[in-house]
């Protein structure tokens, strides 16, 4: 078995600015971020599929106590993409102190921004981010 | 199937420590084979539960160390388990696997942790390992911010304004601390009010400081044996009559995470196995690391539809004396969560409720008890019944 679209190829295609999918042959569903076999079907003919980046927010926190190497407050969200994985990221452009309920269903723009990696991680990394979209 | 038992409990008193891991697991691990009238040569298996050693003490490899403390014998292997928060209970189960299955008569199980030793920074960031390093840990989640998570999609799910939710997700750490406070081994014995929730900082919006369970050091261990064996060793052996464990896989491919999938199957395998359901549960101990967890486990089991288990605790009906009793040791909330030994304590906890040696906390009559222990997040469910 050869690994669809690697996270390496994955992270690439993010600082491209680019968000690669992979649609199940055999369902039809989409996976985001990339992966083995379909979630739903166990379906292993995969192939790359272009996402919108469009979605809404279903829902978020404000991290206060943060992990050592990094600097709280700051939003952490999941978001619905419009074809329907859920992912996990951060929302920007929103003043982490600002954040209520009435973020719950906004729509929005998936993005990534550069994470540097700590003693305990593989290294530099894309994240996902979220933007309000007006 | 052979029919499993429970023999001799032990827990340390949860909280700060200035023990080592083995120290606390040796103490407990000698205890409850004590209290099961056998002596270490007896012991046939070691099940040994411990997340973060790695990083509490540079000490990874335990589990042979620690069957070297307890003086077991060379042909009973020891073996490391770790599903996060989970661990202890998935180890037990395991146990009680094999010993159902005839490869060992006699086997101990549990686990140790020192997550206070680290600090709330490293403490946070080696929790958090437990969530997806690429795809989760990267945007900076923490449990509690998980959790936090689901208590806000629970607020919109169900239409319930988030004042009113928090306020009632505050009486489920009120409830706790009550109960906590009758308990000489928890970590915070001092009961609370509504207020001191509110009034705490805010770890992870909606989260304060008293929605969240502390980082704990302890150890706790139980011996497991086949049902005959049990009966001529000890006078009350109490009985394993169900058991179930499931998978779900990283929190984003879980969408709605208000409902804990793991848990739904883990419970319908042990309701399933115990021939009960939900109405037959006397008392709990379940996972409670949040506030927002423990309603979320109370409907994840059938005691409450969901979207209606939220004001529980407000109205008294998971306290001592209540329908079915939530936590009577305190819970992870106020009993503590030293995440390695967490489900051997609540396997400690249903033992001396249904052996009736629980003193002030007593739940009266209690025949069935249920354990319920969640690993990261939302990934893995174990449940453990009980009966005497």
């Amino acid at each position: 078995m050869k690994y669809p679209v690697t996270y390496q190829e994955y992270q690439e295609s993010l600082s491209r600015g680019e968000f690669v999918g992979l649609k199940c042959k055999k369902c039809g569903a989409i996976l985001f971020p990339p992966m083995a076999v379909c979630r739903d079907c166990s379906g292993s003919e995969l192939s790359p599929v272009s996402l919108s980046g469009k979605g809404r927010l279903r829902t978020f926190t404000v991290v206060r106590v943060a992990p050592e190497g990094r600097i709280p407050p700051y939003i952490v969200a999941m978001v619905e993409l419009k074809e329907g994985p859920f992912v996990i990221g951060n929302l920007i452009g929103v003043d982490a102190n600002e954040a209520t309920m009435a973020l719950m269903g906004q729509r929005v723009r998936l993005g990534s921004r550069p994470v540097k990696g700590d003693l305990y991680s593989a290294g530099d990394a894309c994240a996902l981010t979220f933007s309000l979209v007006e | 199937m052979r029919e499993v038992a429970i023999l001799g409990v032990a827990m340390t008193r949860f909280g700060i420590s200035e023990k080592t891991n083995l120290e606390m697991f040796a103490e407990v691990g000698i205890g409850a084979i004590q209290e099961s009238n056998l002596e270490p040569k007896d012991i046939e298996a070691l099940f040994f539960g411990n997340c973060l050693g790695a990083f509490e003490e540079g000490q990874l490899h335990m589990a042979p160390f620690a069957h070297s403390e307890l003086g077991l014998p060379i042909s009973a292997p020891a073996t490391r388990f770790e599903s996060a928060c989970a661990t202890a209970t998935v180890a037990i189960r395991h146990a009680a696997l094999l010993v159902g299955a005839g490869v060992y008569d006699i086997a101990i199980a549990g686990g140790t942790e020192r997550a206070a030793k680290m600090g709330t920074p490293l403490a946070t960031r080696t929790f958090a390992m437990a969530s997806q390093a690429q795809h989760e840990s990267t945007a900076g989640i923490t449990f509690p911010g998980v959790f936090a998570m689901a208590a806000h999609m629970y607020a919109e799910k169900y239409k319930v304004d988030l004042p009113v939710l928090k306020r009632h997700m505050a009486e489920v750490a009120v409830k706790n601390h009550y109960h906590g406070a009758m308990n000489p081994k928890a970590h915070f014995q001092k009961e609370i009010d509504v207020q001191t929730v509110l009034g705490s900082m805010m770890v992870a919006d909606p989260l304060q400081l008293f929605d969240c369970c502390p980082f704990s050091d302890g150890a706790a261990a139980v011996v497991i044996a086949e049902a005959n064996k049990a009966r001529e060793l000890v006078d009350k052996p109490v009985f394993i009559a169900g058991m179930g464990q499931a998978s779900c896989g990283p929190l984003y491919l879980q969408k709605d995470i208000t409902r804990v999938r793991a848990r739904e199957e883990a419970i319908r395998q042990a309701y399933s196995q115990a021939g009960i359901g939900p109405g037959d549960v006397d008392v709990a101990e379940l996972h409670d690391c949040f506030t927002i967890a423990e309603i979320m486990a109370i409907e994840g089991f059938g005691f409450y539809e969901s979207g209606k288990g939220y004001d529980a605790a407000s109205r008294g009906e998971t306290r001592l004396g209540g329908k079915v009793v939530v936590n009577p040791s305190g819970g992870l909330k106020a009993k503590g969560h030293p995440i390695g030994a967490t489900g051997a304590a609540q396997v400690t906890e249903i033992v001396e409720q249904l052996r009736e040696e629980s003193g002030a906390r007593q739940v009266e009559g209690a025949r069935v008890g249920l354990v319920d222990t969640l690993g990261g997040d939302l990934g893995t469910v174990c449940n453990i019944i009980l009966t005497i």
